[in-house]
Parts: structure tokens; C-alpha cells; sequence
């Protein structure tokens, strides 16, 4: 196998697994945000001077100071702790879409590329459901499920559903045909081996560029549905959720809205190009096919 | 090429059935029942049966869906609760905007994002490439509506150069004048859709650049802005044509939150505004709207594509 067909398989270990951000600098920055993100979320009781909920009325709407680094909102919450908190709503629901992206694509995908009877019409099926725009469908989804963290999860990843189940059944279709996939089936092997020994190993790099890409715009979209009032319930304190309360406050606190939306931009410009390094690094067989963003 | 229209007209035709039969099922998926939503939770049963029956909602689903197609196909999607008109007239009255909103940021997109993307091809590898590569995918890792609220601040609080929410239709008082108001909102919505169109002529030139025809035309001695001009972008830009459809289904995603943010009297919106105020057959309407324009624009998007590349009809 050569580098480029080798790096990211199962068997490469950590050194491939490190190659793309070796090559790529400013996608070790990346990673380093990423990482620094799950610190914030990990540590956050440590990491927040205040607690996110203390208000404080006196000190409505206060600049950046040395006390309160980012200011503080207008009930008078410290907007630096609040910051701090939010990632943690990033990461679940982050989590939860690409969580839920695979769970139901990677089954969908495979199990239609092996079965084409059945799997025409699966295939068709997700050809409907891509004919809504994503942040429409979510919308849809959301009056009918209801406004909450796990609904907002289910109707962004809905929209992520759709490309999932794409890639993973060209993919599958692909390594279908390849040489020893074919030999391990004329020996005898039985569908479950092979999806087990040769089509899910071989799955996990391209899945892994599509679940950085998948986590960016579920950021995006999270924030878009929060901003609307259809996502997290306003008390939990997300990025999406600081801009929607602060919107009211542009002009007389300006700096209320820089802070969690810079968030959201260093989140997904990092999960951007950690993508787009592990993309460059991949098989180039695969490559065209997660070519298109999303 | 006739037969690959009929083929492909057929196919989403059929997309269309299928997307349809959801789009109906969604009234019934919502929680509650449809008639105390319309009457409210004061009800009689009395007025509930004559509401219901009026409405045709005690007839078997199937006549139901049947008739509801039937009606949407006649320009009927039913009443507005809220607006107390038909839901046609309610979207028509928001179309302006959108359809406005929709050309404008289509055409930053293509001047922003075509040109900028060939020149970053061109200097494959140099500083400026990478610093319009980083710039693009930032763009594209931006909330549109955090962008748009900074517009706002910027252009229209402090510098009071534009205006900052609504729009009065061109048709009244100010005329084209009042496209002034669309500014602000198109540049937020243009900016990560234009990103990515910027990405993809990047992308698709350099990779028609390693074709053999334009190792020839470079052999043959034709001027190297000609060869990038003839050879390279116009055989490029076909898949910035099939990108268009994708795009499209962006904007349209997106004006939901931009048109709000902008207080944009657009389709957009209109969603949004409906969903809060539970008029509930006006989202399925608009809905049906959106995918029947986004299944079009596809089709149109592929045919063209086949018109534009003769080489996939030789295959």
C-alpha cells in the first residue's frame, strides 16, 4: 500500500495519524483550539472566575474590566464564566450530531450498498429527505419534536443523516468491488465478517473527515437555532443563546455579542481545518467523493 | 438528450411525490390536534365535529392527501390561521423580498467568490493563496446572523449609511432606491456562500489545470492568459454551475435566519414568524414551496450542465 492509500487506515498507528498535522502547521493550531475547547468544557467549574448564573444588578452591562475580562450581560452575569460554560453545550451537541450522523448513516449506507434490492429504495428515500434545505428541515423537526437540547441534536443531525448515509453507501459500493473484498467472499466469508473485517475499518478515515466537517456546521447550525429561540432552553448558557439575549444590547454593548460568536468561529475555523488537513491526507480514491463539503 | 430529460424530469417528479406525501404527513405529526389549534383550547366538541367537517379532516387520510395535492396543484395551500387569508396570497405578499434577496447575494456570490477563487489558483501555493484559502474558509466558519448584527452596529448605528431593518417594496414610494435596505442583509448572506463557491473554482481550476489539453494549448504556444481564460476557467466553471443548486438550498436555509435578524419581510421569516404564532399550514405551504423551487432549480441545474458539457452526453 502506498502512503497516500496507507495514511489513516486502521493499521497506520499514531505516527500516520499525526502525519496531516505535521504536514499542515496551521492545522496543529487547529487541533490545539479543539483541544483547548475540551479543557473549557472539562474544567469549566475551575476555569470560571464566577458562577454563570450569579446576577448582579449593579453591574449590568459593565465593559470589559479587570474584574469581569469579557464584561458582564444585562443582568449582570459574568460574561467570561458564561463563555466558558457554553462550550459545553458546543461539545454535546457537537457530539451528539456527528453521534447521531453515524449511528444512522453508517447502517443505512452499508446495509444498502450490500443489499441493492432493498437498498435502492432506502437510497431513494434519502434522495427525498435531501430535497429540504438542512436549517428548513431542522425547523420542521423542531415544531414537531419540540424545542430542547436532544431535539435540536435529532433535527440538525437529520440534515446530516442524508450525507452520511451518501458517502458511506459510494464508499461502500466502492470497496465492494475491491479485489480483496471479492477474494474474502469467494472463500466464504459471511456478510457480517465482511463488513466487520473489511468494509467498517476501511470506513473510518473518510467518516472521520466527515465528522470534523459535520461537528463545524453543527456549531453553525446549533447557533442558528438557539438564535431563533428553537434551541436550548434560554437558561442553559450556550454561545447561540449569549447572542440571542445580547442582540438587544448591540448598541449599548457591543461587546457582549464579540465574545461567544467568537467562540463559534474559532470552534468551527478549527474543526475546518482539521478537516480539511485529514482530507488531504486521505485516500485519494475517496477524496472526490467528500470532495464537496457537506 | 431528450430522453435524459424526460428520464431525469421523471425522477423528480417522483422526488416530488415522495417529498409531498412528508410534507402532508407533517400536520398530522404535530402534537395536538389541528382543529383545537385553529379554534383554541375553549372549544365546544360541537364546534370542533363542524370545524373538522368543514375542513374535510374526517374523510380517510388517503382522500385527504388527494385532495390536498389537488388543491396545491389549482395554487390552493389552504388558509393562514393568523393572516385569516389564503396561505398562496400570505407567501406571494413575502415573495418580493426573498426573490430579491435571493438574486442579490447570488450575484456577490459569483463576483466574489468566481474571481477571487481563479486568482488563488493561479497563484497556486503562493502567500496570497494561502491567505485568500484561510480568509474563504473563516468566511465559511462565521454565524451569517453574528456577521449581519455587526453590519448593523457598524453601518447602520455608528456610520448611519444604510438602513438597518425592513424593506419597502420597490413598488412604492423610494422605488429601486429601496433596494439600499437588501445591501446589508445580501453582503451578510453572500459572505460564507461566496467562500465556498470561491473554494470550489479554486479547486475545479486546478484541477482542469493538470489536464493534458492544457499541457497542449501551453505547448502550442497560446498566450498563458488565453489558456486560462479558454482552457482552464471555462471548463472550470461547470462545476460551478452544478454547485448552483446547492447553493441555492443554502440561501434558502440561511435567509431564514438572516431575514430575521434584518427584520426582512421575506419567506424566510415568514417560517419563523409561523412557527411562534403556530399557523401551522402556513409552514407546511411555504415548505412545499421551497422543495417544488429547489427540486426545479436542480433540474434546470443538470440539464444545463449537460447542454454546457458535451463530453457527458458522448459517455
Amino acid at each position: 500500500m502506498t502512503v497516500a492509500a496507507g495514511a489513516l487506515t486502521k493499521s497506520g498507528g499514531i505516527r500516520t495519524w499525526l502525519a496531516p498535522f505535521v504536514a499542515r502547521p496551521i492545522a496543529l493550531v487547529g487541533l490545539a483550539v479543539l483541544i483547548a475547547v475540551l479543557i473549557l468544557a472539562a474544567a469549566a467549574p475551575l476555569l470560571a472566575p464566577y458562577n454563570p448564573d450569579a446576577y448582579d444588578a449593579l453591574i449590568r452591562l459593565s465593559p470589559p474590566n479587570a474584574l469581569h475580562w469579557f464584561g458582564t450581560d444585562q443582568l449582570g452575569r459574568d460574561t467570561l464564566s458564561r463563555v466558558i460554560y457554553s462550550s459545553r453545550m458546543a461539545l454535546l451537541v457537537g457530539v451528539g450530531v456527528v453521534v447521531f450522523a453515524l449511528l444512522t448513516g453508517v447502517p443505512i449506507g452499508v446495509f444498502s450498498a450490500l443489499f441493492p434490492r432493498l437498498g435502492h429504495v432506502l437510497m431513494r428515500i434519502v434522495d427525498v429527505l435531501m430535497a429540504f434545505p438542512s436549517l428548513l428541515l431542522a425547523l420542521v423537526l423542531i415544531v414537531i419534536l419540540g424545542p430542547s437540547v436532544a431535539n435540536s441534536i435529532i433535527a440538525i443531525g437529520a440534515g446530516f443523516l442524508t450525507t452520511t448515509t451518501r458517502i458511506v453507501y459510494g464508499l461502500t459500493l466502492r470497496l465492494k468491488t475491491e479485489t480483496y473484498v471479492e477474494a474474502s467472499r469467494s472463500m466464504g466469508s459471511r456478510t457480517g465478517w465482511l463488513v466487520h473485517k473489511h468494509i467498517l475499518p476501511n470506513l473510518i478515515s473518510p467518516l472521520l473527515v466527515q465528522a470534523s466537517f459535520v461537528f463545524a456546521f453543527a456549531q453553525l447550525s446549533a447557533a442558528s437555532l438557539d438564535f431563533l429561540g428553537l434551541g436550548a432552553p434560554p437558561d442553559i448558557p450556550s454561545w447561540g443563546n449569549m447572542l440571542a439575549e445580547s442582540r438587544n444590547f448591540i448598541t449599548r454593548a457591543p461587546w457582549l455579542l464579540f465574545f461567544p460568536g467568537m467562540m463559534i468561529v474559532l470552534t468551527a475555523f478549527a474543526l475546518n481545518l482539521v478537516g480539511d488537513a485529514l482530507r488531504d491526507r486521505l485516500d485519494p480514491r475517496f477524496r472526490e467523493m467528500l470532495g464537496r463539503k457537506i | 438528450m431528450w430522453s435524459y430529460v424526460f428520464k431525469r424530469a421523471g425522477a423528480t417528479a417522483l422526488t416530488l411525490v415522495a417529498a409531498s406525501v412528508i410534507i402532508f404527513a407533517f400536520i398530522h405529526l404535530i402534537p395536538g390536534d389541528p382543529i383545537y389549534i385553529r379554534l383554541g383550547d375553549m372549544a365546544t366538541p360541537d364546534q370542533v365535529d363542524a370545524v373538522r367537517h368543514s375542513l374535510g379532516l374526517d374523510r380517510p387520510i388517503l382522500i385527504q392527501y388527494l385532495s390536498w395535492v389537488s388543491d396545491a396543484l389549482h395554487g390552493d395551500l389552504g388558509q393562514s390561521i393568523f393572516y385569516q387569508m389564503p396561505i398562496m396570497s400570505v407567501i406571494a405578499d413575502h415573495a418580493e423580498t426573498s426573490l430579491l434577496l435571493a438574486s442579490i447575494t447570488m450575484t456577490w456570490v459569483l463576483l466574489i467568490g468566481v474571481p477571487i477563487g481563479m486568482i488563488s489558483a493561479m497563484r497556486h501555493g503562493t502567500w496570497l493563496d494561502q491567505v485568500l484559502s484561510g480568509a474563504a474558509m473563516l468566511m465559511a466558519s462565521v454565524p451569517t446572523f453574528w456577521v449581519g448584527l455587526y453590519m448593523i452596529l457598524i453601518f447602520a448605528a455608528w456610520l448611519g449609511w444604510l438602513p438597518s431593518s425592513g424593506y419597502p417594496s420597490i413598488f412604492d414610494d423610494g422605488g429601486l432606491a429601496n433596494l439600499r435596505y437588501l445591501l446589508l442583509p445580501s453582503l451578510t448572506l453572500a459572505a460564507p456562500n461566496a467562500a465556498l463557491i470561491l473554494r470550489l473554482t479554486r479547486a475545479s481550476m486546478l484541477d482542469v489545470s493538470r489536464e493534458d489539453y492544457v499541457r497542449t494549448a501551453r505547448a502550442k504556444g497560446i498566450r498563458p492568459w488565453q489558456v486560462v481564460t479558454r482552457h482552464i476557467f471555462r471548463n472550470a466553471l461547470l462545476a460551478v454551475v452544478s454547485a448552483f443548486g446547492f447553493t441555492f438550498a443554502a440561501l434558502l436555509s440561511e435567509a431564514v435566519v438572516t431575514e430575521t435578524v434584518f427584520a426582512l419581510p421575506g419567506i424566510g421569516r415568514l417560517v419563523v414568524q409561523s412557527i411562534m404564532q403556530r399557523d401551522y399550514p402556513v409552514i407546511q405551504g411555504v415548505v412545499l414551496v421551497i422543495v417544488v423551487l429547489y427540486l426545479l432549480v436542480n433540474l434546470i441545474v443538470d440539464l444545463s450542465y449537460r447542454m454546457l458539457d458535451p463530453r457527458v452526453e458522448l459517455q
